[in-house]
Protein backbone atom coordinates (compact mmCIF):
# COMPACT_ATOMS: atom_id res chain seq x y z
CA UNK A 1 0.00 0.00 0.00
CA UNK A 2 1.33 3.41 -0.91
CA UNK A 3 1.80 6.12 1.65
CA UNK A 4 -1.01 8.05 -0.03
CA UNK A 5 -3.44 5.23 0.51
CA UNK A 6 -2.62 4.45 4.07
CA UNK A 7 -3.81 7.87 5.24
CA UNK A 8 -7.26 6.97 4.00
CA UNK A 9 -7.57 4.19 6.53
CA UNK A 10 -8.25 6.62 9.39
CA UNK A 11 -12.02 6.15 9.13
CA UNK A 12 -11.92 2.38 9.00
CA UNK A 13 -9.38 2.30 11.83
CA UNK A 14 -11.45 4.64 13.99
CA UNK A 15 -14.39 2.26 13.64
CA UNK A 16 -12.40 -0.97 14.14
CA UNK A 17 -13.01 -2.01 10.55
CA UNK A 18 -9.48 -3.13 9.69
CA UNK A 19 -8.52 -6.76 9.90
CA UNK A 20 -5.76 -7.59 12.35
CA UNK A 21 -2.90 -7.30 9.89
CA UNK A 22 -4.09 -4.04 8.42
CA UNK A 23 -4.59 -2.73 11.91
CA UNK A 24 -1.08 -3.67 12.89
CA UNK A 25 0.31 -1.99 9.82
CA UNK A 26 -1.78 1.12 10.35
CA UNK A 27 -0.74 1.40 13.99
CA UNK A 28 2.83 1.37 12.79
CA UNK A 29 1.97 4.21 10.46
CA UNK A 30 0.15 6.12 13.21
CA UNK A 31 3.29 6.14 15.30
CA UNK A 32 4.93 8.39 12.76
CA UNK A 33 1.99 10.31 11.28
CA UNK A 34 0.76 13.18 13.37
CA UNK A 35 -2.00 14.07 10.88
CA UNK A 36 -3.48 10.60 11.02
CA UNK A 37 -3.34 10.53 14.82
CA UNK A 38 -5.29 13.77 14.96
CA UNK A 39 -7.77 12.59 12.38
CA UNK A 40 -8.30 9.25 14.11
CA UNK A 41 -8.98 11.04 17.39
CA UNK A 42 -11.61 13.23 15.75
CA UNK A 43 -13.22 10.40 13.84
CA UNK A 44 -13.40 8.22 16.94
CA UNK A 45 -15.11 11.06 18.71
CA UNK A 46 -17.49 11.39 15.79
CA UNK A 47 -18.23 7.67 15.62
CA UNK A 48 -18.96 7.70 19.34
CA UNK A 49 -21.66 10.29 18.69
CA UNK A 50 -23.50 7.72 16.59
CA UNK A 51 -24.18 5.81 19.79
CA UNK A 52 -26.55 8.64 20.77
CA UNK A 53 -29.04 7.12 18.39
CA UNK A 54 -28.98 3.65 19.92
CA UNK A 55 -28.78 4.40 23.65
CA UNK A 56 -30.61 1.85 25.79
CA UNK A 57 -30.50 1.84 29.59
CA UNK A 58 -28.82 -1.38 30.73
CA UNK A 59 -30.38 -3.75 33.25
CA UNK A 60 -29.87 -2.52 36.80
CA UNK A 61 -27.92 -5.64 37.72
CA UNK A 62 -25.14 -4.59 35.36
CA UNK A 63 -24.37 -1.56 37.52
CA UNK A 64 -23.97 -3.79 40.56
CA UNK A 65 -21.64 -6.21 38.83
CA UNK A 66 -19.52 -3.41 37.37
CA UNK A 67 -19.16 -1.76 40.77
CA UNK A 68 -18.46 -5.09 42.45
CA UNK A 69 -15.87 -5.78 39.76
CA UNK A 70 -13.94 -2.53 40.09
CA UNK A 71 -13.63 -2.90 43.83
CA UNK A 72 -11.31 -5.81 43.14
CA UNK A 73 -9.16 -4.11 40.53
CA UNK A 74 -6.45 -1.57 41.09
CA UNK A 75 -6.18 1.00 38.28
CA UNK A 76 -3.01 0.51 36.28
CA UNK A 77 0.08 2.45 37.14
CA UNK A 78 0.09 5.61 35.07
CA UNK A 79 2.44 5.91 32.14
CA UNK A 80 5.42 7.72 33.55
CA UNK A 81 7.59 9.51 31.05
CA UNK A 82 10.72 11.28 32.17
CA UNK A 83 10.54 13.55 29.17
CA UNK A 84 7.90 14.00 26.53
CA UNK A 85 8.34 11.19 24.07
CA UNK A 86 6.56 10.49 20.87
CA UNK A 87 4.96 7.48 22.50
CA UNK A 88 3.31 9.59 25.11
CA UNK A 89 0.70 10.97 22.78
CA UNK A 90 -0.04 7.72 21.09
CA UNK A 91 -2.69 5.52 22.67
CA UNK A 92 -1.32 2.45 20.95
CA UNK A 93 1.91 2.89 22.89
CA UNK A 94 0.06 1.47 25.86
CA UNK A 95 0.96 -2.04 26.62
CA UNK A 96 2.82 -3.67 23.81
CA UNK A 97 3.93 -1.54 20.95
CA UNK A 98 6.46 -2.38 18.34
CA UNK A 99 9.18 -0.25 19.83
CA UNK A 100 9.81 -1.22 23.42
CA UNK A 101 12.95 -3.25 23.42
CA UNK A 102 12.17 -4.98 26.68
CA UNK A 103 8.90 -6.31 25.37
CA UNK A 104 10.56 -7.66 22.26
CA UNK A 105 13.20 -9.25 24.45
CA UNK A 106 10.52 -10.85 26.61
CA UNK A 107 8.83 -12.29 23.55
CA UNK A 108 12.09 -13.64 22.26
CA UNK A 109 12.40 -15.33 25.63
CA UNK A 110 8.98 -16.97 25.23
CA UNK A 111 10.02 -18.45 21.92
CA UNK A 112 13.34 -19.40 23.42
CA UNK A 113 11.52 -21.37 26.06
CA UNK A 114 9.49 -23.04 23.34
CA UNK A 115 12.68 -24.10 21.65
CA UNK A 116 13.75 -25.77 24.90
CA UNK A 117 11.87 -28.82 23.83
CA UNK A 118 14.85 -29.76 21.76
CA UNK A 119 17.50 -27.28 22.76
CA UNK A 120 19.02 -27.05 26.21
CA UNK A 121 18.89 -23.54 27.56
CA UNK A 122 22.28 -22.00 27.18
CA UNK A 123 23.76 -18.59 26.52
CA UNK A 124 24.38 -19.76 22.99
CA UNK A 125 20.73 -20.58 22.52
CA UNK A 126 20.40 -18.16 19.65
CA UNK A 127 23.10 -19.88 17.73
CA UNK A 128 21.67 -23.29 18.44
CA UNK A 129 18.21 -22.17 17.43
CA UNK A 130 19.60 -20.89 14.17
CA UNK A 131 21.34 -24.18 13.68
CA UNK A 132 18.13 -26.04 14.32
CA UNK A 133 16.43 -23.85 11.74
CA UNK A 134 19.22 -24.40 9.28
CA UNK A 135 18.99 -28.11 9.76
CA UNK A 136 15.38 -27.97 8.65
CA UNK A 137 15.95 -25.48 5.85
CA UNK A 138 18.84 -27.48 4.45
CA UNK A 139 17.33 -30.93 4.94
CA UNK A 140 17.19 -32.96 1.72
CA UNK A 141 13.45 -33.48 2.18
CA UNK A 142 12.68 -29.85 3.07
CA UNK A 143 9.51 -28.59 1.44
CA UNK A 144 8.33 -24.99 1.46
CA UNK A 145 5.15 -23.07 0.92
CA UNK A 146 4.96 -19.29 0.86
CA UNK A 147 2.07 -17.00 1.72
CA UNK A 148 1.91 -13.43 0.54
CA UNK A 149 0.38 -11.37 3.32
CA UNK A 150 0.00 -8.37 1.07
CA UNK A 151 0.72 -5.16 2.90
CA UNK A 152 1.73 -7.13 5.93
CA UNK A 153 4.76 -8.77 4.33
CA UNK A 154 5.21 -12.39 3.47
CA UNK A 155 6.09 -15.65 5.14
CA UNK A 156 7.47 -19.00 4.12
CA UNK A 157 6.94 -22.24 5.98
CA UNK A 158 9.49 -25.01 5.48
CA UNK A 159 9.06 -28.50 6.83
CA UNK A 160 11.35 -31.47 6.94
CA UNK A 161 9.54 -34.73 7.66
CA UNK A 162 12.79 -36.49 8.48
CA UNK A 163 13.60 -33.81 11.07
CA UNK A 164 9.97 -33.71 12.21
CA UNK A 165 10.37 -29.96 12.41
CA UNK A 166 9.06 -26.87 10.67
CA UNK A 167 10.53 -23.41 10.35
CA UNK A 168 8.81 -20.17 9.53
CA UNK A 169 10.68 -17.37 7.82
CA UNK A 170 9.10 -13.96 7.57
CA UNK A 171 9.99 -10.89 5.57
CA UNK A 172 8.81 -7.43 6.40
CA UNK A 173 5.97 -8.79 8.48
CA UNK A 174 3.82 -6.24 10.32
CA UNK A 175 3.82 -6.42 14.11
CA UNK A 176 0.84 -7.99 15.81
CA UNK A 177 -1.65 -5.32 16.92
CA UNK A 178 -1.08 -3.89 20.36
CA UNK A 179 -2.19 -6.32 23.04
CA UNK A 180 -2.01 -9.25 20.64
CA UNK A 181 0.45 -11.93 19.61
CA UNK A 182 0.80 -14.04 16.52
CA UNK A 183 0.41 -17.69 17.38
CA UNK A 184 1.42 -20.59 15.17
CA UNK A 185 -0.66 -23.75 14.85
CA UNK A 186 -0.24 -27.19 13.41
CA UNK A 187 -3.50 -27.97 11.67
CA UNK A 188 -4.84 -31.39 10.91
CA UNK A 189 -8.48 -31.30 9.82
CA UNK A 190 -10.32 -29.45 12.57
CA UNK A 191 -7.56 -29.98 15.09
CA UNK A 192 -5.31 -27.05 15.99
CA UNK A 193 -2.23 -27.69 18.07
CA UNK A 194 -0.31 -24.67 19.24
CA UNK A 195 3.20 -24.39 17.83
CA UNK A 196 4.16 -21.38 19.90
CA UNK A 197 4.15 -17.62 19.55
CA UNK A 198 6.01 -15.63 16.96
CA UNK A 199 8.44 -12.98 18.13
CA UNK A 200 7.61 -9.45 17.16
CA UNK A 201 10.20 -8.96 14.44
CA UNK A 202 9.59 -8.12 10.80
CA UNK A 203 12.26 -10.53 9.59
CA UNK A 204 12.69 -13.72 11.50
CA UNK A 205 13.38 -17.40 11.28
CA UNK A 206 11.68 -19.45 13.94
CA UNK A 207 11.54 -23.17 14.58
CA UNK A 208 7.98 -24.16 15.39
CA UNK A 209 7.36 -25.71 18.72
CA UNK A 210 6.39 -29.36 18.44
CA UNK A 211 6.25 -32.25 16.06
CA UNK A 212 5.71 -31.13 12.46
CA UNK A 213 5.95 -34.39 10.57
CA UNK A 214 2.26 -35.20 10.38
CA UNK A 215 0.74 -31.72 10.09
CA UNK A 216 -1.38 -31.11 7.00
CA UNK A 217 -1.06 -27.36 7.36
CA UNK A 218 0.30 -24.60 9.55
CA UNK A 219 -1.70 -21.50 10.40
CA UNK A 220 -1.07 -18.15 12.03
CA UNK A 221 -3.75 -16.49 14.15
CA UNK A 222 -3.86 -13.26 16.11
CA UNK A 223 -4.37 -14.05 19.78
CA UNK A 224 -4.52 -12.06 23.00
CA UNK A 225 -1.10 -11.38 24.48
CA UNK A 226 0.50 -14.59 25.67
CA UNK A 227 -1.37 -16.79 23.22
CA UNK A 228 -4.31 -19.17 23.55
CA UNK A 229 -4.68 -22.91 23.89
CA UNK A 230 -7.10 -22.93 20.96
CA UNK A 231 -7.43 -20.29 18.25
CA UNK A 232 -9.94 -17.54 19.02
CA UNK A 233 -9.97 -16.10 15.52
CA UNK A 234 -9.68 -17.20 11.93
CA UNK A 235 -6.13 -17.71 10.68
CA UNK A 236 -4.58 -14.73 8.91
CA UNK A 237 -2.44 -17.15 6.94
CA UNK A 238 -2.57 -20.87 6.25
CA UNK A 239 0.35 -22.82 4.80
CA UNK A 240 -1.01 -25.87 3.04
CA UNK A 241 1.75 -28.42 3.43
CA UNK A 242 0.08 -30.82 1.04
CA UNK A 243 1.00 -28.32 -1.64
CA UNK A 244 4.52 -27.65 -0.41
CA UNK A 245 7.27 -28.10 -2.94
CA UNK B 1 -7.50 16.32 2.84
CA UNK B 2 -9.76 17.83 0.20
CA UNK B 3 -12.80 16.45 1.98
CA UNK B 4 -12.27 18.43 5.11
CA UNK B 5 -14.63 21.28 5.49
CA UNK B 6 -14.21 24.10 7.92
CA UNK B 7 -16.08 23.64 11.15
CA UNK B 8 -19.08 25.96 11.04
CA UNK B 9 -19.04 28.83 13.45
CA UNK B 10 -21.23 28.39 16.46
CA UNK B 11 -21.44 24.65 15.94
CA UNK B 12 -22.73 22.84 18.98
CA UNK B 13 -20.20 21.25 21.26
CA UNK B 14 -19.03 18.10 19.55
CA UNK B 15 -18.40 15.96 22.57
CA UNK B 16 -21.00 13.28 23.12
CA UNK B 17 -23.70 13.98 25.62
CA UNK B 18 -24.79 11.99 28.61
CA UNK B 19 -23.15 14.40 30.98
CA UNK B 20 -21.05 17.48 30.81
CA UNK B 21 -17.78 16.53 29.08
CA UNK B 22 -15.58 18.37 31.56
CA UNK B 23 -17.46 16.78 34.43
CA UNK B 24 -17.07 13.30 32.98
CA UNK B 25 -13.35 13.82 32.48
CA UNK B 26 -13.15 14.90 36.11
CA UNK B 27 -15.00 11.82 37.28
CA UNK B 28 -12.56 9.64 35.37
CA UNK B 29 -9.61 11.46 36.90
CA UNK B 30 -11.04 10.83 40.36
CA UNK B 31 -11.65 7.19 39.45
CA UNK B 32 -7.98 6.95 38.52
CA UNK B 33 -7.24 7.86 42.13
CA UNK B 34 -9.38 4.96 43.28
CA UNK B 35 -12.66 6.82 43.83
CA UNK B 36 -15.34 4.19 43.21
CA UNK B 37 -18.21 6.62 43.79
CA UNK B 38 -16.85 8.84 41.03
CA UNK B 39 -16.72 5.85 38.74
CA UNK B 40 -20.31 4.97 39.66
CA UNK B 41 -21.34 8.49 38.65
CA UNK B 42 -19.38 8.07 35.42
CA UNK B 43 -21.21 4.81 34.82
CA UNK B 44 -24.59 6.40 35.44
CA UNK B 45 -23.90 9.16 32.96
CA UNK B 46 -22.61 6.90 30.18
CA UNK B 47 -24.05 3.41 30.59
CA UNK B 48 -27.10 3.85 28.32
CA UNK B 49 -24.85 4.72 25.42
CA UNK B 50 -22.27 2.08 26.24
CA UNK B 51 -24.82 -0.68 26.62
CA UNK B 52 -26.90 0.54 23.66
CA UNK B 53 -23.84 0.48 21.44
CA UNK B 54 -22.80 -2.98 22.61
CA UNK B 55 -26.32 -4.25 22.10
CA UNK B 56 -26.54 -2.74 18.64
CA UNK B 57 -23.32 -4.43 17.58
CA UNK B 58 -23.56 -7.84 19.24
CA UNK B 59 -27.40 -8.07 19.18
CA UNK B 60 -27.63 -10.54 22.02
CA UNK B 61 -28.56 -8.83 25.33
CA UNK B 62 -26.56 -11.24 27.49
CA UNK B 63 -23.48 -10.77 25.30
CA UNK B 64 -24.04 -7.02 25.29
CA UNK B 65 -24.03 -7.01 29.08
CA UNK B 66 -20.78 -8.95 29.17
CA UNK B 67 -19.16 -6.67 26.65
CA UNK B 68 -20.32 -3.60 28.54
CA UNK B 69 -19.10 -4.94 31.85
CA UNK B 70 -15.70 -5.86 30.42
CA UNK B 71 -15.44 -2.41 28.88
CA UNK B 72 -16.18 -0.65 32.17
CA UNK B 73 -13.73 -2.83 34.05
CA UNK B 74 -11.13 -1.98 31.42
CA UNK B 75 -12.02 1.69 31.67
CA UNK B 76 -11.55 1.58 35.44
CA UNK B 77 -8.28 -0.30 35.09
CA UNK B 78 -6.90 2.10 32.52
CA UNK B 79 -8.51 5.26 33.90
CA UNK B 80 -4.99 6.28 34.89
CA UNK B 81 -4.07 6.36 31.21
CA UNK B 82 -6.95 8.54 30.08
CA UNK B 83 -5.73 11.87 28.78
CA UNK B 84 -8.40 14.56 28.44
CA UNK B 85 -6.18 16.26 25.89
CA UNK B 86 -6.75 13.42 23.47
CA UNK B 87 -10.52 13.32 23.51
CA UNK B 88 -13.68 13.23 25.57
CA UNK B 89 -14.09 10.70 28.37
CA UNK B 90 -17.22 9.21 26.87
CA UNK B 91 -15.57 8.98 23.44
CA UNK B 92 -12.70 7.15 25.08
CA UNK B 93 -15.08 4.76 26.85
CA UNK B 94 -17.10 4.08 23.71
CA UNK B 95 -13.92 3.32 21.77
CA UNK B 96 -13.27 0.57 24.30
CA UNK B 97 -16.86 -0.66 24.13
CA UNK B 98 -16.85 -0.76 20.34
CA UNK B 99 -13.53 -2.58 20.14
CA UNK B 100 -14.76 -5.21 22.57
CA UNK B 101 -18.09 -5.60 20.81
CA UNK B 102 -16.39 -6.06 17.47
CA UNK B 103 -13.89 -8.52 18.95
CA UNK B 104 -16.80 -10.43 20.37
CA UNK B 105 -18.73 -10.83 17.13
CA UNK B 106 -15.60 -11.64 15.16
CA UNK B 107 -14.49 -14.32 17.58
CA UNK B 108 -17.99 -15.80 17.74
CA UNK B 109 -17.95 -15.76 13.97
CA UNK B 110 -14.68 -17.60 13.84
CA UNK B 111 -16.46 -20.52 15.48
CA UNK B 112 -19.89 -20.25 13.94
CA UNK B 113 -21.17 -18.43 10.93
CA UNK B 114 -23.09 -15.25 11.26
CA UNK B 115 -26.82 -15.73 10.91
CA UNK B 116 -27.59 -12.09 10.52
CA UNK B 117 -28.15 -10.68 7.10
CA UNK B 118 -26.76 -7.42 6.01
CA UNK B 119 -30.21 -6.29 5.02
CA UNK B 120 -31.08 -6.01 8.64
CA UNK B 121 -28.10 -3.77 9.08
CA UNK B 122 -29.15 -1.38 6.41
CA UNK B 123 -32.92 -1.42 6.65
CA UNK B 124 -33.96 2.12 7.41
CA UNK B 125 -36.41 0.90 10.02
CA UNK B 126 -33.65 -0.81 11.91
CA UNK B 127 -32.65 2.30 13.76
CA UNK B 128 -36.17 2.87 14.91
CA UNK B 129 -36.56 -0.69 16.11
CA UNK B 130 -33.35 -0.54 18.03
CA UNK B 131 -34.02 2.79 19.55
CA UNK B 132 -37.55 2.20 20.69
CA UNK B 133 -36.21 2.27 24.17
CA UNK B 134 -33.60 4.85 23.33
CA UNK B 135 -33.40 8.12 25.07
CA UNK B 136 -35.26 10.63 23.03
CA UNK B 137 -32.65 13.29 23.22
CA UNK B 138 -31.89 16.37 21.26
CA UNK B 139 -28.45 14.98 20.65
CA UNK B 140 -29.85 11.85 19.08
CA UNK B 141 -32.02 13.98 16.83
CA UNK B 142 -29.03 16.10 15.88
CA UNK B 143 -26.96 13.02 15.07
CA UNK B 144 -29.80 11.52 13.04
CA UNK B 145 -30.26 14.62 11.00
CA UNK B 146 -26.54 14.76 10.30
CA UNK B 147 -26.59 11.11 9.24
CA UNK B 148 -29.54 11.89 6.97
CA UNK B 149 -27.37 14.28 4.95
CA UNK B 150 -24.94 11.53 3.97
CA UNK B 151 -25.22 9.91 0.58
CA UNK B 152 -26.81 6.46 0.69
CA UNK B 153 -23.51 4.74 0.15
CA UNK B 154 -21.76 6.82 2.81
CA UNK B 155 -24.51 6.14 5.30
CA UNK B 156 -24.57 2.42 4.57
CA UNK B 157 -20.81 2.21 4.74
CA UNK B 158 -20.66 4.03 8.08
CA UNK B 159 -23.53 2.06 9.61
CA UNK B 160 -22.32 -1.33 8.42
CA UNK B 161 -18.93 -0.51 9.82
CA UNK B 162 -19.85 1.01 13.15
CA UNK B 163 -23.06 -0.81 14.03
CA UNK B 164 -22.60 -3.90 11.89
CA UNK B 165 -19.01 -4.41 13.01
CA UNK B 166 -17.96 -5.43 9.51
CA UNK B 167 -14.47 -4.84 8.19
CA UNK B 168 -14.03 -2.46 5.29
CA UNK B 169 -13.31 -5.43 3.03
CA UNK B 170 -16.61 -7.00 4.07
CA UNK B 171 -18.40 -3.69 3.61
CA UNK B 172 -17.03 -3.44 0.07
CA UNK B 173 -18.40 -6.91 -0.68
CA UNK B 174 -21.77 -6.19 0.92
CA UNK B 175 -22.18 -2.96 -1.01
CA UNK B 176 -20.67 -4.46 -4.14
CA UNK B 177 -18.15 -1.67 -4.57
CA UNK B 178 -14.35 -1.83 -4.92
CA UNK B 179 -12.40 -1.82 -1.65
CA UNK B 180 -10.96 1.60 -2.42
CA UNK B 181 -14.46 2.98 -2.79
CA UNK B 182 -15.60 1.45 0.49
CA UNK B 183 -12.57 2.92 2.26
CA UNK B 184 -13.30 6.34 0.83
CA UNK B 185 -17.02 6.21 1.64
CA UNK B 186 -16.34 5.19 5.22
CA UNK B 187 -13.87 8.01 5.72
CA UNK B 188 -15.81 10.63 3.78
CA UNK B 189 -18.97 9.76 5.65
CA UNK B 190 -17.31 10.13 9.03
CA UNK B 191 -15.56 13.32 8.03
CA UNK B 192 -18.84 14.80 6.89
CA UNK B 193 -20.46 13.88 10.21
CA UNK B 194 -17.49 15.30 12.06
CA UNK B 195 -17.83 18.62 10.26
CA UNK B 196 -21.60 18.78 10.62
CA UNK B 197 -21.44 18.07 14.30
CA UNK B 198 -18.49 20.31 14.94
CA UNK B 199 -16.20 17.70 16.42
CA UNK B 200 -12.76 19.21 16.67
CA UNK B 201 -9.71 17.90 18.37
Amino acid sequence: MSEMDIHKLTGAYAMDALDELERARFEQHLATCEDCRAEVAELRETAALLSETVAVPPPAALRDSVLAGISQIRPLAPEVTASPSRHADRPAARGRGWMPFLVAAALALIVGVGALVTQPWAPSDDVQRLTAAEQVLQAPDAQSVSVDLGEAGNATLTRSKSQDRAVITTEDMASAPSGKDYELWFIDGDTFVSAGLMPDEPDQTVVLDGSAGAAAAVGITVEPDGGSTQPTSDPIAVFDLTEAT
Amino acid sequence: MDHVRPVPDGAPEGAPSGGNPAQLADLLRQAALGDEAAFAAFYDATSARAYGLALRVVRNPAHAEEVTQEAYLDAWRSSTRYDAGRGSAVGWLLTIVHRKAVDRIRSVEAATSRDETWNRETAPTDHDQTSEAAHASLDAARVRSAVATLTDVQRQAVELTYFGGYTHTEVATLLDVPLGTAKTRIRDGLIRLRDLMGVAS
